[in-house]
């Protein structure tokens, strides 16, 4: 394993003992998914641990951010698209055809590639979606904001400003201000997709810090490209090729010791 | 100087020279009907436009204002009833329906609407409502002005919710809005400016449409405020006294030209000026 081109020593995650096993909060079983004829994901298998970092890393169209928009039914908004199998967040069948999406989406947070804030107010970008599920005084919603804002490291920032439009922040501080908004309505599930290719590197760095503070009350799981973010964040890691789940581990041995051939060309940069 | 790019730039000098020429020829047009509607109309912009109601023949005094009252009322009631229908049409057609095979037909309708001529509009509302009403009406001539209201709004309506991105809807719907918010208070946010911005052009397309009322609301003499009467209207009146014999009337016909070209103005500068806010967002 000399020629590891990824530089992952600085992680902390390596030096230290392989972590226990979380109980699991998402269980997917064979689960396949199909864009119209596409069989985009084929008999995936694996669980998200309960406030645990998931990391989904893998070439262009392998599949990751398929199924992270499977975990929120996010696919559900366009037509042609279908999925076997099973897929459980604690108790309650994701897949079930019934399932209120809206409540679902409410446990299950998102946050995209692009930053996406709401055109209104930095304040109402984050009481917006408070007002959707609770209703509360205003002394208790500028306290909910201010938490929020806090929680997505960005309320010393903006605390002068809360009347400012959300538009008007840099790329950096509106994806803060799209991972404020979701830990807002405090979901048990935030889903990652690509959360940092489209920010400055001093951004990413406090996104990433960001996401390992969020691990200790939410479970989560991100999509990336970047492999040294993958190494960074998270604890375990799933190594996806051609819609197929190749290797799921503990990160340290994903990145120091994989068992698949194809996980270990990867991560090296042969192909991808 | 290397003789392919000197003849690129001949060619372009001459392409360039024609579409200026192009451009001047019909700006040209443009403003030698306006000056000639500054110079005849300005002369008969007094207090008594305003307040007084349109001459009997041969009057030397009298002015527009059961005219401009009728055409507000007409033009206000019109877009009340066409923009919203356009609106929630607009709204159909690009969020419920995109991808639904209902939409493409709906959209072709309405572009064939969009570009029926206006005295069509006003025959078919002559047939669908003054001929069973029997009577010219103001309503009438609403409906007529609110018909060619729709197809407007609702094309623009279209654009401007298609061009508000994927991606913030898919930021509400993970949220959990559902979907009747996430258009409510994110897209029509995004795209608010353009959709005021598509009511205020249709308004300002219905406010000198005199074909569509000749046959409907047709004219009145005096003021009347009833619906269900003939009502006056700048359009028709113009229409009727500029063809006349007195030198009055054709004054008054100058100026409300002047009058609602200079509304028809306002309102597409408005519309500029708020489409320039969308984009420097």
């Amino acid at each position: 394993m000399t020629d590891l081109s990824v530089s992952v020593s600085s992680s902390a995650h390596l030096a230290s003992h392989p972590l226990p096993e979380a109980p699991a909060k998402v269980t997917v079983r064979n689960l396949n998914f199909y864009y119209g004829e596409h069989h985009a994901l084929k008999n995936v298998n694996l669980t998200l641990g309960t406030n645990r970092v998931t990391a989904f890393i893998g070439p262009s169209g392998c599949g990751k951010s398929t199924l992270l928009r499977i975990f929120n039914r996010m696919y559900d908004l366009y037509p042609g698209q279908r999925v076997t199998g099973q897929l459980m967040l604690d108790q309650t069948n994701i897949l079930d055809p019934k399932l209120d999406l809206n409540l679902l989406r409410a446990r299950v947070g998102m946050v995209f590639q692009k930053p996406t804030p709401f055109p209104m107010t930095i304040y109402e970008n984050i009481a917006f979606g408070i007002r959707l599920y609770e209703k509360i005084s205003k002394s208790e919603m500028d306290d909910r904001v201010e938490k929020a804002l806090r929680g997505g490291a960005l309320w010393n920032e903006v605390k002068d400003k809360l009347n400012a439009s959300g538009l008007s922040l840099s790329g950096g501080q509106q994806q803060r201000l799209c991972i404020a908004r979701t830990v807002a309505v405090r979901p048990e599930v935030i889903l990652f997709d690509e959360p940092c290719s489209a920010l400055d590197p001093i951004s990413t760095a406090k996104v990433e810090e960001l996401i390992q503070e969020l691990a200790e009350n939410y479970t989560i799981a991100i999509v990336t490209h970047n492999m040294q973010q993958a190494a960074r964040v998270s604890d375990k890691t799933a190594f996806m090729y051609l819609g197929e789940l190749i290797e799921f581990d503990d990160t340290s041995k994903i990145f120091t010791s994989p068992t698949d051939r194809r996980t270990q060309d990867y991560i090296t940069g042969r192909f991808g | 100087m290397n003789p392919i790019y000197a003849r690129r730039r001949r060619k372009d000098i001459v392409v360039r020279g024609l579409c200026i020429a192009a451009a001047a020829f019909g700006v040209t047009w443009l403003a030698l009907i306006l000056i000639t509607l500054l110079y005849n109309g300005v002369a008969g912009l007094n207090l008594e436009l305003f307040t007084a109601d349109t001459p009997p023949p041969g009057s030397t005094e009298g002015g527009l204002r059961n005219a401009i009252v009728g055409s507000i009322i007409m033009t206000v009631l019109g877009v009340g009833i066409g923009a919203p229908l356009g609106l929630f049409a607009g709204t159909y057609l690009a969020e419920y329906g995109r991808n639904d095979k209902l939409t493409s037909v709906i959209r072709f309708i309405n572009d064939i609407l969009l570009s029926a001529p206006s005295i069509i509009i006003g025959l078919f509302i002559y047939g669908a409502v003054v001929v069973p009403m029997r009577g010219f009406s103001a309503i009438a001539g609403a409906l007529a002005l609110a018909v060619i209201v729709i197809p407007v709004v609702l094309r623009t309506t279209e654009d401007m919710l298609l061009l508000v991105p994927n991606a913030l809807r898919e930021a509400a719907s993970a949220l959990g809005l559902p979907r009747s918010l996430v258009i409510k208070r994110i897209a029509y946010r995004a795209a608010r400016s353009g959709l005021i911005t598509g009511v205020l052009l249709a308004t300002a397309r219905v406010a000198g449409e005199t074909a569509p009322l000749l046959f409907t609301a047709l004219s009145n003499q005096f003021f009347s405020l009833g619906l269900n009467k003939t009502m006056a209207n700048l359009p028709v009146t113009i229409n009727n006294f500029v063809q006349s014999p007195y030198a009055y009337w054709k004054q008054l016909a100058w100026s409300g030209a002047l009058l609602i070209t200079l509304t028809v103005l306002a309102l597409n500068i408005g519309a500029r000026i708020l489409g320039a806010e969308r984009t420097a967002k």
